[in-house]
C-alpha cells in the first residue's frame, strides 16, 4: 500500500452528459443546482445524486470502511453500498438512488481531512492492524485506556454524524394499510402479478424500490420499453391497485404481518413506515447482480453492467470512455453494446472464450487491467456481469427457510425454496426460476390469481405453470485477493486469516469479519462469503450454508421506527382553567396535570398559612358494590375491612404475589354495598385490571361489580387552616363540625349547588383538608366557586411540585418513587398495617415471611435530614459508606415550611437507627453528611393539622 | 404481533391484549409456606412447544381469555374463555 496521498480523482472539465437516449428519466429542460462538499453543481430534475456528480466527472463518493480506499458507483441503485453521502444534514443517504433537489447540501462522509486527500488511508500502510478482528485484539488492553481508544475509534468511524438535534431532518410517521394483497417488487413479474390479482377482485399494494415501476425493464433495450410502456399502462388504468415507489417490504412477520417503508412519501415526511397484514403477499423481488472478486476489484471505475446501464440508460452518464466489459451473462453484452452505442470504445471479455480479468490496477481510479492470459489492456471503465444471486432476504426474513437448516445447508447460491411457502406466501418472477419474459409473466399472472383467491378465502391450489429452476453461476475466479464485502471493508484476504484463526463456520466468520453486516445487509456479499470461505477452507460450497437471515431486510432509521408519538394526553375537566392561569403542566400517566402556577414555594405556604385547592381529578377512582365487597378487599388490600363502617375511608396498600408493594390508596364505604376505591394517577388503569383479574378468573364466585370512574367524577382538593371554613361556604347538608366529619371518614353532599358530590376528609399534604368529587361536567363551576368563595381567605391553586414539597414534610410516600420492584410494605414502613396471621390477602406468605425477616430486609425506609439545611440533595443520589452503597434517596425537596431540606431514602436497616449519620454522595461527587430521624414525618407528627 | 381470535370480538390484532402468563402448570394450591408461593410465583415452564396462556383483552371486551400458543412456531390453535362466567357472579 501507499503512503497517504491526494488521490487522482481531477474534476473533468466538460459535461459527460451524453445526447438524449430513448430510456431517460431526466428532464432536460429542468435544471436543478446543488453542492457538492461546497461546490456547485448542476443536473437535471429527475437525476439522482450520484448521476448527476458522474455526469459532472466525479468518480470518488466515499473512502471505504476500514481501508479508507477511495470508492466509486457500483450497482448505480438504491443497493450501492459505496455511495452513502450526507444530505442537508441527514446522514448514510443513499445518494446513488436518492433524487437531486434545488439547493440540496451533500456532502461526503466519514473522511478526514477530505474525500480527496483523506490522512485515514493511512491505516492502509499498517493494515495488519485493521485485519479482522482487530477491534477486539488491539483496542482492549490495559483497560484504563479504553476511554482513550473510544475517542480514537469514533473520529474513525466511517457512518454520518446527525447534525443538531436531528429536526431538520423532517419528520417521520407511520400508518396502516388494508389491502388484500401486498405485491413486493414493481418489476415485469410483480406487475404482472398485481394486474392479475386485480383483474380477479384484489385490492393489491404493488411496492416497488425504484423510483418507477419496471425494474429491469427501465434500463433495457427498445423491446423491453415497448413492454414496459404496456404493463405501465394497464397497471395505472387498473384503479384496485395502489402503487408505493421508492418503497421497499422489509419483512414479513407471524401471521402475513407486513413492513413497509417508504422513502419519500411525500410532502413534509422524510420517511413512512406502512403495515398491515394481507391475506397473500406475492414476493417479486427478483435477482441481484453479484459482484465479481478479483484484485482491485474495489477501485472506482469497476462497476456491474447493471450499473453501466442505468448510468447510460436511464441518466444518459458516459461512465468511462475506454470500457472493458467482463461478461459470461447476457446483461454483459447488452451493457457493451450500450456503452458502444454511447460513444465508449469497448472491449468485450467472454468467460466462455477461457479468459477472466485476474486484477484491476490504478491509483485512486481504473487505468489498467491485467487479464488471464498475461496481457494488459488500458481502461477507465471496467464492468463484470458474471452472475446473479436471488433477492431472498425477504422471504428469509420470513421464517422461510431455504434449504435444511444447519451448518450443512447448501450456500446461498445452491438454495431451493422449502417444501412448504407459508399458506399465504407466494413468489414469481426471477426469484421463483428461470423462463422467458413471457413464461415468467405466465408464471406471475397464475400467481397473481392465486393471491386473489386466497384473498377471496380460498386457497392457492396448484399453478399450471412451472419455472426451471434458478442456475447457479460458477464461483468466483480463483482469486486471492479481493473484495467480497464493499460495506464492511471484508477482503478475500480476511476471510482466509479469519479461517485461518478457527473462525471456519459461516456463522462465526460472519460475526468475526462483520462480512454481510452492513447497508447491503448482505444482498450484494453473502454469495462471494460463502465462495470465499469454502476456498479458505477447502470446503465445497454446497456445504457452507447461509448465515440466518432476520427481519428487517432492509436497513431502517432510527426515526421511522420511532414515528411519531401516537400516545393520548389526558386532560381533566378544569384543564382550560389551568392554562389561563400560567400553570406549568407535568405528565402522570395519561394525565397532564398543573406542576405548579409559577411559584411552588408560595403555593405551600399558602397551603400551610391559609388554604389552597388541588385539582386531583386524575386520581383513579373505582366504584365497587355487591355484598362481597368486604371480602374482596379483605383479599386485595394487605389490611383489614370487614369491620369498616358506612361513611368511614380507610387507607389500603395492594401488593402483588411476590408481596411487593403495587399501589396505594383509598377507600370508603358509601353504602352498605357501596364502596368507592382510589388509587394513584399512574397506577388506575393497572390497579382495575388487577381486580378485574382476581374477579373474573381467582374468585369468579365473589358478588362484586366493578365500574372504573374514573373519567366520570371530578375531584378537588382544598386543604389549609381556612378549609373547613371555606368549604362551609359551599357544601350542603353536611355538618361539617370535627365530631361529625372527622378525618378518614366521607359523606354525599351538595356543594356549590351541584347534587350527587361526595366530600372526604382526607389528603396528601397533612393539613386540614377535604377532597371533593362533582360530577366532571361540573369540574370547572366547582373549581371556580371554590376560587371565587375563597378569595377573602388568601385562596391559592396549587400543583404537583407543592403537593409533592409537603407530602415530603409529611413523609408520605409515594409507590413507584419510594418504593422500587423489590419494597414490599414493611421495607416501605407500613408492616403496622399488615395485620398478623390475616387469611386470604394476596401475597400472603411473602407478608408473614417480610414480617419475621424485617431486619433482614434490604432497605427500609427512612426520614433524612441533611445536617447542612441549605443542601437539597438530588433523588437517587447515593448513600454510601465507603466504597459500599447502602441507601439511596428516594424523595427530597426544600421546605419552605421548615426552611431547610427534607428527604426520604431508602437505607440499610442495620444503618438505619434513629439519629446515625450517613453520607449522601451528590451526583457531582460532594460527600454530604445527614441524621436519620425517627421517622418519616418531619412536620407536625402529632397530625394536630390534618385533625383539626 | 398475531391475530387472536377473541371468544367475545372475533380477530383483533395482539396490540389490544395483554399476556398475563402461563396457566394452570406449576401448582398454586393453597399452601401458605413461602417456598411454595415463591415457586409457583417464579419457576414458570416456558416449554418450547404448545402452552397456555393467559391475555387479557384490554383494549376491547376487557375478558381474560385462555389461548393455547406454540411458543417457537407463534401459532394459536384454541382460544376461549377463562370459564364461563358465573350466573350468580356477573
Amino acid at each position: 500500500m501507499n503512503a497517504p496521498r491526494a488521490t487522482t480523482d481531477a474534476h473533468e472539465v466538460g459535461s459527460r452528459r451524453l445526447p438524449p437516449r430513448a430510456g431517460e428519466v431526466i428532464d432536460r429542460t429542468a435544471s436543478v443546482s446543488f453542492t457538492w462538499d461546497g461546490r456547485p453543481v448542476t443536473a437535471f430534475a429527475g437525476d439522482t445524486i450520484v448521476s448527476a456528480l458522474s455526469a459532472d466527472g466525479v468518480r470518488v463518493f466515499s473512502r471505504s470502511f476500514k481501508y479508507h480506499r477511495p470508492r466509486g458507483v457500483l450497482t448505480a441503485d438504491v443497493n450501492d453500498p459505496n455511495c452513502l453521502l450526507t444530505v442537508d444534514g441527514e446522514p448514510n443517504v443513499r445518494a446513488a438512488h436518492r433524487l437531486v433537489e434545488a439547493g440540496m447540501r451533500v456532502s461526503s462522509q466519514g473522511v478526514w481531512p477530505s474525500l480527496r486527500l483523506d490522512l485515514k488511508h493511512a491505516t492502509a500502510l499498517t493494515s495488519r492492524f485493521t485485519g479482522p478482528g482487530f477491534y477486539y485484539k488491539t483496542f482492549m488492553w490495559p483497560r484504563r485506556l479504553r476511554p482513550l481508544y473510544r475517542g480514537v475509534l469514533r473520529r474513525f468511524s466511517p457512518g454520518g454524524h446527525v447534525v443538531g438535534s436531528g429536526a431538520a431532518i423532517g419528520r417521520y410517521e407511520k400508518r396502516y394499510v388494508f389491502p388484500d394483497v401486498i405485491v413486493a417488487g414493481g418489476g415485469p413479474a410483480g406487475m404482472t402479478a398485481a394486474l392479475a390479482a386485480a383483474e380477479a377482485g384484489a385490492r393489491v399494494l404493488l411496492v416497488e424500490s425504484g423510483h418507477a415501476l419496471g425494474g429491469h425493464l427501465r434500463h433495457g433495450d427498445a423491446a423491453d420499453l415497448a413492454t414496459l410502456g404496456v404493463l405501465r399502462g394497464r397497471v395505472a388504468a387498473q384503479p384496485a391497485i395502489e402503487i408505493l415507489t421508492d418503497a421497499e417490504v422489509i419483512g414479513r412477520y407471524d401471521g402475513n404481518w407486513v413492513g413497509i417503508l417508504e422513502r419519500s412519501p411525500g410532502g413534509s415526511i422524510r420517511e413512512r413506515l406502512s403495515r398491515g397484514r394481507p391475506r397473500a403477499l406475492v414476493v417479486a423481488t427478483g435477482l441481484i447482480e453479484r459482484p465479481t472478486v478479483f484484485r482491485g476489484n474495489d477501485l472506482p471505475g469497476v462497476m456491474l453492467s447493471g450499473a453501466a446501464r442505468r448510468l447510460v440508460n436511464l441518466y444518459a452518464v458516459r461512465p468511462g470512455d475506454r470500457a472493458i466489459v467482463l461478461s459470461s451473462d447476457p446483461a454483459g453484452d447488452a451493457a457493451a453494446a450500450d456503452l458502444s452505442s454511447g460513444g465508449l470504445d469497448v472491449t468485450t471479455i467472454h468467460a466462455a472464450d477461457g479468459i477472466t480479468v485476474v486484477a484491476a490496477h490504478g491509483r485512486g481510479r481504473l487505468e489498467r487491467v491485467t487479464l488471464s492470459d498475461g496481457s494488459s489492456i488500458e481502461a477507465d471503465l471496467l464492468v463484470t456481469a458474471t452472475g446473479w444471486s436471488r433477492h431472498s432476504a425477504l422471504l428469509g426474513s420470513g421464517g422461510v427457510a431455504w434449504g435444511t437448516a444447519g451448518r450443512d445447508a447448501p450456500a446461498v447460491d445452491a438454495m431451493e425454496p422449502p417444501d412448504g411457502l407459508p399458506e399465504d406466501v407466494l413468489v414469481t418472477g426471477g426469484l421463483a426460476g428461470r423462463g422467458t419474459l413471457d413464461e415468467l409473466a405466465a408464471h406471475a399472472a397464475e400467481v397473481g390469481r392465486a393471491a386473489a383467491r386466497l384473498a377471496d378465502g380460498g386457497v392457492i391450489g396448484t399453478l399450471s405453470v412451472a419455472l426451471a429452476p434458478f442456475e447457479s453461476s460458477a464461483p468466483y475466479p480463483d482469486a486471492s485477493d479481493g473484495i467480497v464485502d464493499y460495506c464492511e471493508d471484508v477482503s478475500v484476504a480476511d476471510v482466509i486469516a479469519a479461517a485461518a484463526e478457527g473462525y471456519d463456520s459461516i456463522e462465526l466468520m460472519k460475526r468475526y469479519t462483520t462480512a454481510t453486516m452492513g447497508n447491503d445487509q448482505g444482498r450484494l456479499s453473502a454469495a462471494n462469503l460463502a465462495a470465499a470461505l469454502a476456498r479458505a477452507t477447502g470446503g465445497e460450497l454446497a456445504r457452507i450454508g447461509a448465515t440466518t437471515i432476520r427481519p428487517p431486510s432492509v436497513p431502517l432509521s432510527l426515526g421511522v421506527l420511532a414515528g411519531v408519538p401516537s400516545t393520548p394526553v389526558r386532560e381533566t375537566p378544569m384543564h382550560a382553567w389551568h392554562e389561563n392561569h400560567g400553570a406549568r403542566f407535568v405528565r402522570t400517566g395519561d394525565w397532564l396535570r398543573p406542576d405548579s402556577y409559577g411559584d411552588p414555594i408560595a403555593e405551600v405556604t399558602a397551603v400551610r398559612n391559609r388554604v389552597g385547592i388541588m385539582d386531583v381529578s386524575a386520581l383513579g377512582k373505582l366504584d365497587l358494590r355487591g355484598p362481597d365487597v368486604p371480602a374482596f378487599l379483605d383479599i386485595v388490600y394487605v389490611n383489614r375491612w370487614r369491620s369498616l363502617p358506612v361513611g368511614a375511608v380507610r387507607y389500603g396498600v395492594m401488593v402483588g404475589e411476590d408481596g411487593v408493594v403495587l399501589d396505594d390508596g383509598v377507600t370508603g364505604r358509601l353504602e352498605e354495598q357501596r364502596f368507592l376505591m382510589s388509587t394513584t394517577s399512574s397506577g388506575s388503569e393497572r390497579v382495575r385490571r388487577w381486580l378485574e383479574y382476581w374477579l373474573q378468573v381467582e374468585r369468579p364466585d365473589l358478588r362484586v361489580w366493578l365500574t372504573a370512574m374514573t373519567d366520570a367524577y371530578a375531584a378537588v382538593n382544598v386543604a389549609g387552616p381556612h378549609a373547613r371554613t371555606l368549604v362551609a361556604r359551599v357544601a350542603e347538608g353536611v355538618d361539617l363540625s370535627a365530631d361529625a366529619f372527622p378525618h378518614m371518614a366521607v359523606r354525599p353532599a351538595r356543594v356549590a349547588g351541584i347534587e350527587g358530590c361526595f366530600m372526604w376528609r382526607l389528603g396528601f399534604t397533612g393539613e386540614l383538608s377535604y377532597e371533593i368529587y362533582a360530577p366532571a361536567g361540573y369540574g370547572l363551576h366547582l373549581w371556580e366557586r371554590l376560587m371565587e368563595a375563597g378569595a377573602d381567605l388568601g385562596i391559592a391553586p396549587f400543583g404537583v411540585e407543592a403537593q409533592r414539597t409537603m407530602r415530603i414534610e409529611k413523609g408520605h410516600a409515594v409507590v413507584g418513587q419510594d418504593t422500587d420492584a423489590l419494597t414490599g410494605p414493611f421495607a416501605a414502613g407500613l408492616g403496622r398495617i399488615v395485620p398478623a396471621g390475616k387469611p386470604q390477602a394476596i401475597g400472603g406468605p411473602e407478608l408473614d415471611w417480610q414480617r419475621e425477616h424485617v431486619d433482614e430486609l434490604p432497605v427500609t425506609l427512612v426520614g433524612l435530614q441533611t445536617v447542612d439545611g441549605a443542601i437539597v440533595p438530588e433523588e437517587s443520589s447515593q448513600i454510601v459508606d465507603g466504597s459500599t452503597i447502602i441507601g439511596r434517596v428516594t424523595s427530597s425537596r426544600f421546605s419552605p415550611t421548615l426552611s431547610r431540606s427534607v428527604s426520604l431514602a431508602l437505607l440499610r436497616p442495620d444503618r438505619a437507627a434513629a439519629g446515625s449519620t450517613v453520607t449522601i454522595r451528590l451526583p457531582g461527587g460532594a460527600h454530604v453528611p445527614a441524621t436519620v430521624q425517627s421517622s418519616t414525618v418531619h412536620l407536625d407528627r402529632a397530625g394536630e393539622r390534618m385533625r383539626a | 404481533m398475531i391475530p387472536i381470535d377473541c371468544p367475545v370480538c372475533g380477530v383483533r390484532e395482539s396490540a389490544e391484549f395483554q399476556y398475563w402468563g402461563e396457566v394452570g402448570e406449576v401448582s398454586t394450591d393453597g399452601s401458605a409456606d413461602v417456598r411454595e408461593a415463591r415457586r409457583a410465583h417464579y419457576l414458570q415452564v416456558n416449554r418450547s412447544g404448545w402452552m397456555l396462556e393467559r391475555w387479557l383483552h384490554a383494549a376491547g371486551c376487557g375478558r381474560f381469555i385462555v389461548l393455547e400458543r406454540h411458543r417457537t412456531s407463534n401459532r394459536v390453535r384454541d382460544v376461549r374463555p377463562e370459564r364461563a362466567p358465573s350466573s350468580a357472579a356477573r
